[in-house]
């Protein structure tokens, strides 16, 4: 481990790290455009200079391996003035375009200019013109004129993705970005290059125009979309909602995990956000005389309730979701158990299978498959599997189901069959976020809250247990799982609902092995393995 | 004159063949190469003083020196025959008629640092000279001097010869190594130098075509007396390409302890029509200019660069009076903007605004700040690149504002020119 001293401070870091990331150890910024930790050096923004003793030239601190006995300057005069021009050289072509470009109030160059630039305009030439508005792909739109050319988003393609759909063409400063011929930017990643970009290069095309960032929330939570479970932000917008016609999640962003995702999350993920504000159940319902009827939550739990005591334990299944946090599996366990319910599953098969790669993509589309799994949502002994119900659903021997999530009549299973088993179900509850083949069908519809919408945990396919985060109120009336559910035990006498999830955390770390010893707090930024997975073979 | 070297045998007819090459003594230094170990060729070009005649003017044994020991990857040579510096045809002249002197040395260079491949990367616009020295290839390949075991010596060497598309930034050693693996000929990031990780991640030397063309003599005649012809820093002779305001333009061989005025007066024959000599630029576009009055320099290495000048590739660049000083720079500007690579923002940015500036001032719309502007964006650039071809700009740049300011005022002050009353440059803001 070097050991070397940057601005008087001394630091031992791993061997290998660069100045950049040394000085940021202690707290220090070296301004950087075209470093970026998960790709290759290019030493292309000449931005990171920093004065080393014994060096007469100052050096480019992303391409200088921090060594034993170094002495690093980041702040001598002679650094602050290079960073100041290679701020004006960054801007002189530049468009200057900021009211009207997406990126500002995120964009390194207004800050490093407020940073680390701050002298008077003196270029009072033609700029250089290049193209604008141009589609690279279903999701990155480029302004070649705000482009530094720091080469991040060629080297993601052709590092990461490796798929090289993008390269830097021409020559000085009429250099520009671009696709090379017959080239699509339509990897299934593709919309990292527009995070990585640091200017308003490359923007998202969902995005563009919709809102202001400064007037984004952020959240940290993970992605729904697969079991890979890649951190993300959840970025949203309530003080402006006329700005993007009412909808609260203006984007998510991946947040970066060096265990699970890096600082990369898949395009399906990326924009698989729309469920949160569209076609959302906003109310409890219950159907009478075929149509669905408005009620309040006060009558849709009693019915629940009433519905629950008046079938026998035999007559009633309980199918759950891998869609749903551990804690409210934990309660749905629990309810099982005080219920007597043995027929208990989690599992549907997919309609098509799940699009897989060898990066971060899983077929398993379902961010809590291994947390359903360890907490064991599963048939009691000889209870009914899902499939198993659906029959016992057409034989009249099931008659009442409760569904979470799972839209039945679309799934892997024969469509004829499914609609005939839950046709002859005498009372199947629906509890679910998004309006489908279910609602149409439920007898009583309970509206829940998204992902985005509540807290809880997740364990992805590897058995990381991680945070997801509110965001958002829930939207309209819905309730997250975990409050229908602690209300519906609270109800049958089987103790008082739980405030928050994290007291159902800590009863699910008490009661199931797996979770032994894991708190909401260790938990932290980044997650922990299932005690299983952490202790290896030992279960 | 001293005896010449490099261009003796110019003259002779068919000098490019293997026969005129052979007749006149050629193969006689890789002959005797075989018979020394590798150690020893490198002690002898040690002793020549042999220095790098591509540009930089590196110590060529130092530079043999950097490869790694240990290496388990193979070595490569590769021939800089990307000639490319403005004010600069001498490795086109030895591409032409002496083809067999460039296999010659090469052989001997990569026997030296024990590389079994050779690049030759030739100047795209080198048509003439690409033929020439392929056929030149085909027929050493024909006579066994190249290929498996070299005259017998069980040494063996390849070469491929790659044809550069243009870009003068394909001549700066890292530049070509990029555009020969086949990239984008972006200099690549130092360390690590090409010695230890150059072409296709092979530790790799770049060499000059001249610079390679000497290495023959210097093993038939020894390293000594190949020193002894220079100064204590430099061995030998060079090619001095001089092109500009003088009566006889063209190549000339001398001794590097020659000063700039023998080689105008004397050998080029001075100023045409009797007009005065008003600046030189010794070494290429990329060196700075000097005023008439500073030529009695000697055009070694240390000599020029004692001079606040650079040997660079020896390319003289001579402006006779007449010479609008402003122009000259605009000139150069736009090549430089035109080739920089575009990877570094300093020199992407400020090669393309100097010119601008540069074109604005020559079209009378100059501006009382625009000579200060000019020296401190150069200065502030200055140094913080990747590769050299920034510094060079810069060269011209500072030398031509500092040296001749006064044109500069005229021009900003006057809306034209004071060498050339009512001139109009066309061609401005085109590029």
């Amino acid at each position: 481990m070097p050991r070397l001293t940057i601005d008087g401070k001394e630091i031992e870091v791993p061997a290998g790290a660069n100045l950049i990331e040394a000085a940021r150890r202690l707290g220090i910024e070296i301004p950087h455009y075209c470093y970026h930790p998960g790709l290759s050096i290019a030493g292309q923004c000449r931005l990171c200079m920093v004065e080393l003793e014994k060096n007469p030239r100052p050096q480019i601190a992303c391409n200088m391996v921090a060594m034993d006995g170094m002495v690093v300057h980041t702040q001598t005069p002679k650094v602050l003035e290079t960073r100041k021009s290679i701020m004006e050289f960054h801007l002189i072509n530049h468009p200057l375009d900021c009211p009207v470009c997406d990126q500002a109030g995120e964009c390194w160059l207004q800050i490093y200019y407020m940073k680390h630039g701050l002298y008077d305009s003196r270029f009072v030439e033609e700029k250089v013109h290049k193209p604008k508005a141009v589609p690279l792909g279903p999701h990155v739109i480029l302004d070649a004129e705000r482009c530094i050319l720091c080469s991040r988003c060629t080297r993601f393609c052709d590092e990461i993705t490796k798929t090289g759909e993008l390269g830097i063409f021409n020559r000085g400063d009429h250099s520009e970005v671009g696709l090379f011929p017959g080239k699509v930017l339509d990897n299934r990643y593709s919309g990292n290059v527009v995070d990585i970009c640091p200017v308003g290069a490359l923007t998202d095309r969902d995005f563009r125009f919709q809102v202001r960032v400064w007037y984004l929330d952020t959240q940290k939570s993970v992605c729904p979309g697969c079991s890979r479970g890649c951190n993300i932000e959840i970025h949203s917008n309530v003080r402006r909602p006329h700005h993007a016609q009412g909808r609260r999640v203006a984007r998510l962003k991946p947040r970066y995990n060096p265990h699970v995702n890096d600082w990369w999350i898949c395009d399906a993920g990326r924009y698989g956000f729309g469920s949160i504000d569209q076609g959302r159940i906003t109310f409890p319902q219950l159907r009478e005389g075929g149509l669905l009827r408005e009620v309040t939550w006060r009558e849709a739990l009693a019915l629940l309730i009433d519905r629950l005591r008046a079938y026998g334990p035999d007559e009633i299944g309980l199918l759950a979701s891998p869609e749903m946090t551990n804690e409210e599996l934990f309660l749905i366990r629990r309810l099982a158990e005080t219920l007597g319910v043995k027929n208990l599953d989690f599992q549907v098969p997919p309609r098509e299978p799940g699009d897989e790669d060898d990066f971060l993509l899983r077929a398993d589309k379902n961010p809590n498959t291994r947390g359903a799994e360890a907490i064991g949502l599963w048939p009691a002994d000889r209870g009914l599997d899902a499939w198993e119900m659906l029959e016992a659903l057409r034989r009249e021997q099931l008659k009442c189901l409760w569904v979470f999530h799972h839209d039945v009549t679309r799934c892997g299973w024969p469509e004829g069959a499914v609609l005939e088993a839950l046709q002859a179900a005498q009372c199947l509850i629906y509890t679910g976020s998004n309006v489908n083949g279910m609602t149409e069908r439920a007898h009583l519809v309970l509206p829940a809250a998204t992902y985005a919408e509540k807290e809880g945990t997740f364990t992805n396919f590897e058995g990381r247990v991680q945070r997801i985060r509110k965001a958002l109120p829930p939207l309209g009336d819905s309730r997250a799982d975990w409050e229908i559910l602690g209300e519906c035990l609270e109800a049958l006498n089987a103790g008082p609902k739980p405030n928050r999830p994290e007291e159902v955390f800590r009863a699910l770390a008490h009661a199931v092995p797996a979770f032994a010893g894991l708190t909401y707090r260790d938990l932290g930024e980044y997650g922990l393995m299932l005690r299983e997975v952490a202790h290896g073979a030992s279960r | 004159m001293a005896e010449l070297l490099l261009m003796r045998r110019f003259e002779i007819p068919d000098s490019h063949t293997l026969r005129v090459y052979r007749e006149t003594g050629g193969y006689q230094g890789l002959a005797k190469a075989f018979g020394m170990t590798p150690v020893a060729i490198l002690d002898a070009v040690k002793r020549s003083n042999l220095r790098g005649l591509g540009g930089a003017g590196f110590p060529t044994a130092v530079k043999w020196g950097f490869l790694p020991k240990d290496s388990p990857k193979p070595r490569y040579l590769v021939v800089n025959a990307d000639e490319g510096e403005p004010g600069t045809f001498k490795d086109r002249y030895l591409l032409e008629r002496d083809p067999h002197a460039l296999i010659e040395g090469m052989t001997i260079a990569a026997y030296a640092i024990g590389s079994h491949l050779s690049f030759v990367y030739i100047r795209g616009e080198y048509i003439k000279p690409f033929r020439i020295f392929s056929a030149a290839v085909h027929e050493a390949y024909e006579a066994g001097l190249l290929g498996k075991g070299i005259l017998g010596s069980g040494f063996d060497l390849e070469v491929i010869i790659h044809r550069g598309a243009g870009a003068y930034i394909c001549g700066e050693e890292t530049g070509l190594i990029s555009s020969l693996e086949g990239k984008k000929g972006w200099p690549k990031l130092k360390p690590p130098f090409p010695a230890v990780r150059g072409a296709f991640d092979c530790p790799t030397i770049v060499n000059n075509v001249e610079t390679l063309c000497h290495l023959p003599h210097i093993i038939t005649l020894g390293g000594q007396w190949f020193a002894a012809l220079g100064t204590k820093t430099q061995g030998g002779t060079r090619m001095y390409s001089v092109s500009g305001h003088v009566v006889r333009p063209g190549v000339y061989e001398l001794p590097v302890t020659a000063t700039l005025r023998e080689l105008i007066e004397n050998h080029a024959g001075g100023m045409p029509r009797g007009r005065r000599l008003k600046a030189v630029v010794p070494g290429g576009s990329s060196a700075q200019i000097l005023t008439a009055d500073e030529i009695d320099v000697t055009m070694d290495v240390d000599g020029l660069r004692d001079a606040g000048t650079m040997a660079g590739s020896a390319g003289v660049i001579v402006m006779d009076e007449s010479t609008c000083i402003p122009e000259a720079l605009w000139v150069l500007a736009r090549f430089y903007a035109h080739e920089s690579c575009g990877q570094c923002t300093p020199c992407r940015e400020s090669t393309g605004w100097v010119e601008k500036i540069l074109a604005r001032i020559l079209s009378g719309k100059g501006r009382p700040e625009d000579p200060d502007n000019l020296l401190d964006i150069a200065r502030r650039g200055a140094g913080t690149t990747i590769c050299a071809f920034y510094d060079g700009a810069v060269n011209p740049y500072l030398s031509y504002v500092e040296k001749f300011r006064s044109e500069f005022d005229y021009h900003i002050h006057h809306g034209e020119c004071d060498v050339q009353p009512g001139r109009v440059v066309t061609g401005l803001g085109t590029r």
